[in-house]
């Protein structure tokens, strides 16, 4: 009963969904006010209907109701409650479900907080958000139904995917998709502004805040994800240039550029066409994304769901989504001219510079993710593009991103002078050169790879700081601490998000350069040397779980005779799939991680016992953090909440003035 | 409307091409390290008379089909009707890999059964499962812990794999077969090895 009454709530969300796409769209283009004013109810009526068809279907998952197919194909009467609860979406249909679930959360989130916009406009951002959400709902009532019944249920479910019972799994998918989803509202407001030809400082201002949200939420997503394949693939990794990575990484590179893009036009009223391209662009990749892993086009250890037909509908959905998009572009984007003509040296040109270098990696990657659909469309034979493609297109692109992302902030909007700057900044690229060559020497690693790596992340700090001290130097008058309080929350988040990228560097710099690794054959007592520390192998005992039974191996790390950590991995065999899968077991440590993960066992009852020496891999994911708190202070900042108080009666807003 | 704003639909219409081609290729025909490889040795206790053992040696000079199945794997209860009807129509000699049978299941906990109580346990519960469904294998074999299952690298249940006259691996079909693959895929296969023959 509970699946049918969640199936039909779903139907519910569509009508609702159609309601919210159309009524709004044509009150917009009449001015009718209550058919404008339709939009709100609607959204926030479809959000509930989701959400609670999602509880339906969480409902029977936690219940193991085996009659429902999701739940019998990916649950199990013995599976812990929480991977009960994540397997919902640890699926194709269930995936699809938060999909539109995060969708209906971000619209409603437009209209709680986004009470200033004209009336007009808001509807027309409904209205297209509600396109969007109709054209997802009705892929899943037509293809993907996750509340499809199996008559006779099974006696027992087949578990969820043991891969995805892990803590990083939790908060992986949920992450990923609001910033996936998110970037959706700016595309809901670009194309509202295609529509009414309206392109001015306020809609950059608009948008801003909420494409830093999502960027957040993506950043962060992408780094779970990559901390997930980390310890659980159990083979040290944490980016493999995965055609689902890169999925996620394409819309992040490019809404990178948006954020950026907003920037100079909020600030300067340039860049409207890019801008909105950027914007269309963002979130069409992010619906290519959902392609790529959904349809199976590519084959990935992601791709758990491949069925053509229900390919064909997401990219029937897509060409409409995106090609009525570029299409309204192509149309409307001539008239964008103007804005704010700036010199070659000035923040501008950096930031344009950098927005279509990010564009061209962007484009790169997703070259090179599709490059064998490509071949193999054309009858060229079946290749595969690995990392190797990646990093030599990757690091030449972005080192000069990394570059000029420091130049920016240090010169003026419009125009500048490029010899005060290059005299200023002088110092500090000397002093970065040299100590990523030294630094590289030091490490008995002089490859050129290192020397990059750590000179550009030496440049992001030391120019960092440069920067804030800068900031802080009397120019206005003031205290140092008086002046420091005046910075606004926007400019540290810009200045906590570059810092990160240059912690970001030093890890990948570091890890890719000294890691170390051993695969040892073991018997119990035995004892070896890795990487400056003893290992001793204590034996295996049985170690089963509540659906898997476990091999789990003991052994003892230690250095100079001093132990540092007992570490337990495991290799587990999940019943209900028969799966067998390897747990790491790691000692995390500020500067570098000790990876153990057990392997087979031989026929003589030795065991293979794999050994990862990874330094500074905590950095890459500090540098995320960075990243993403940087994020966040600049979507926190004031001027977007005083923008929202403007708008209250005109009373509050005499005051607030 | 200038050409230049046009430049990205247009790009983005022929991106759909490919996609709309791709999605007629078959990601799953990626080949499976084991194809055209000899197919693992083994020699496991029959279903129907547990006390002989089957090596598949006893099929070479036949083209045959090997299919993991057990009778808690929801999704071969789905195939099992095409197997009995493929097995009707004589066309292929189909060998089930009874896989994990009572250790498999989750219902049970099998921990610390002792062996013969597990096989026992197995066999009781898979004659029984092909009595009440259909028996469309020339003859099932035990695999009660799973070993043969994991040298022929399956990973779910059902999986089926196509083998030749000299005992390599031709084809893998992970997931329940459908009719429409038997019709599609698996039967053109099968006429074509043994032709080759």
């Amino acid at each position: 009963m509970i699946p049918e009454l969640g199936h039909f709530a779903l139907v519910l969300a569509f009508v609702l969904a159609l309601v919210q796409a159309v009524v709004p769209l044509v009150g917009a283009a009449r001015n009718n006010q209550s058919m404008m004013a339709v939009a709100r109810p609607a959204a926030q009526g479809q959000f509930l209907f989701i959400v609670f068809a999602y509880g339906c279907l969480t409902w029977a998952f936690i219940t193991s109701d085996f009659s429902v197919q999701l739940a019998a194909t990916n649950s199990h009467s013995e599976t812990p409650l929480m991977y009960k609860i994540t397997g919902v979406w640890g699926n194709h249909e269930g995936s699809l479900l938060l999909w539109a679930m995060s969708l209906s959360l971000w619209t409603v989130a437009v209209t709680v907080f986004s009470r200033n916009l004209p009336d007009a406009f808001m509807a027309r951002v409904i209205g297209v958000l509600g396109f969007v959400s109709l054209g997802f709902i009705a892929f899943m009532l037509v293809t993907s139904n996750p509340f499809d019944r199996l008559l006779p249920g099974a006696p027992q479910g087949r578990d969820l995917n043991p891969l995805l019972q892990d803590p990083g799994m939790i908060i992986h998918p949920p992450l990923l998709y609001m910033g996936y989803v998110g970037f959706s509202v700016a595309f809901a407001f670009a194309i509202a502004a295609l529509l009414t030809g309206r392109f001015d400082a306020a809609w950059a201002r608009w948008s801003r805040p909420w494409t830093t949200v999502a960027w957040v939420f993506l950043t962060a997503g992408i780094a779970v994800g990559s901390g997930w394949a980390y310890y659980e693939l159990g083979w040290g990794g944490w980016w493999f240039w995965d055609p689902v990575e890169n999925a996620s990484f394409i819309p992040w590179l490019v809404g990178t550029a948006l954020m950026h893009s907003l920037a100079v036009t909020e600030k300067r009223g340039a860049f409207r066409s890019w801008t909105v391209l950027l914007a269309i662009s963002a979130f069409s990749l992010s619906l290519l994304g959902t392609f790529l892993v959904r349809s199976g086009v590519i084959t990935s250890v992601h791709a758990f769901a491949t069925d053509p037909a229900r390919g064909m509908f997401i990219l029937a959905l897509l060409v409409i989504v995106i090609g009525v998009s570029l299409l309204l572009y192509a149309w409307r984007a001539p008239k964008l001219t103007g804005g704010g003509s700036f010199g070659l040296v000035s923040r501008d040109t950096t930031l344009l510079g950098n927005n279509v270098l990010l564009a061209v990696v962007a484009a790169s990657v997703l070259l090179g993710t599709l490059y064998p659909l490509f071949l193999d469309a054309l009858n060229l034979g079946k290749i595969s593009v690995g990392p190797p493609y990646f990093e030599a297109v990757f690091v030449p692109l972005m080192t000069p991103v990394v570059v000029l992302m420091m130049f920016g902030p240090f010169l003026r909007w419009k125009n500048d002078e490029m010899g005060a700057v290059v005299r200023r900044l002088a110092p500090a690229a000397v002093v970065s050169v040299l100590t990523g060559v030294g630094v590289a020497f030091a490490i008995g690693n002089p490859t050129w790879r290192t020397m990059l790596g750590i000179s550009l992340a030496a440049w992001v700090v030391l120019t960092s700081f440069q920067l804030l001290a800068a900031r802080l130097k009397d120019r206005h008058g003031g205290t140092t601490s008086s002046r420091l309080s005046t910075i606004p929350a926007a400019w540290w988040g810009m200045w906590l998000a570059h810092f990160g990228v240059g912690i970001f560097i030093i890890g990948v710099t570091l890890v890719g350069s000294i890691e170390s690794n051993l695969d040892l054959r073991m018997k119990e007592g035995q004892q070896a040397d890795f990487a400056g520390y003893t290992v001793k192998f204590r034996g295996v005992v049985e170690a089963d779980g509540p659906n898997y039974d476990a091999m789990r191996a003991t052994i003892d790390l230690s250095r100079d005779g001093r132990a540092i950590a007992t570490l337990q991995p495991e290799k587990r065999v999940y019943r209900a799939m028969g799966m067998p899968m390897t747990e790491a077991a790691l000692d995390i440590g500020v500067f570098r991680d000790v990876y153990v993960s057990l392997g087979e066992q031989l026929p003589e009852g030795d065991w293979i016992v794999s050994l990862h020496y990874k330094p500074f891999i905590s950095w890459i994911w500090a540098g995320c953090i960075f990243m993403v708190l940087g994020g966040i202070l600049a979507a926190a900042d004031r001027r977007y909440r005083r923008l929202a108080e403007r708008s209250a009666p005109a009373g509050a807003a005499a005051h607030a003035a | 409307m200038k050409a230049k704003f046009l430049v990205p639909l247009f790009l983005f219409l022929v991106l759909v091409g490919f996609l709309a081609f791709g999605l007629g290729l078959n990601p799953r025909e990626v080949p499976s390290p084991l194809i055209d490889k000899p197919a693992p040795a083994f020699s496991l206790a029959r279903l129907d008379q547990p006390e002989q053992r089957f090596s598949i040696d006893e099929m070479r000079g036949q083209v045959w089909l090997l299919n993991v199945w057990a009778s808690w794997c929801v999704a071969c209860r789905q195939e099992h009707p095409v197997l009995v009807d493929l097995a009707r129509r004589n066309l292929v000699p189909i060998v089930g890999l009874n896989y994990k049978e009572v250790r498999g299941d989750g219902a049970i906990d099998a921990r610390g059964m002792a062996l013969e109580v597990e096989t026992a346990q197995a066999i009781s519960r898979a004659r029984g499962w092909l009595k009440a469904h259909g028996d469309p294998y020339q003859l099932s074999v035990l695999d009660i812990d799973g070993r043969v299952g994991i040298d022929f690298g399956v990973y779910g249940v059902p999986e089926t794999f196509l083998i030749d006259r000299d005992g390599r691996i031709r084809y893998k079909h992970i997931g329940p077969v459908t009719p429409d693959n038997l019709q599609k895929v698996l039967l053109p296969k099968i006429e074509e090895l043994k032709r080759a023959g």
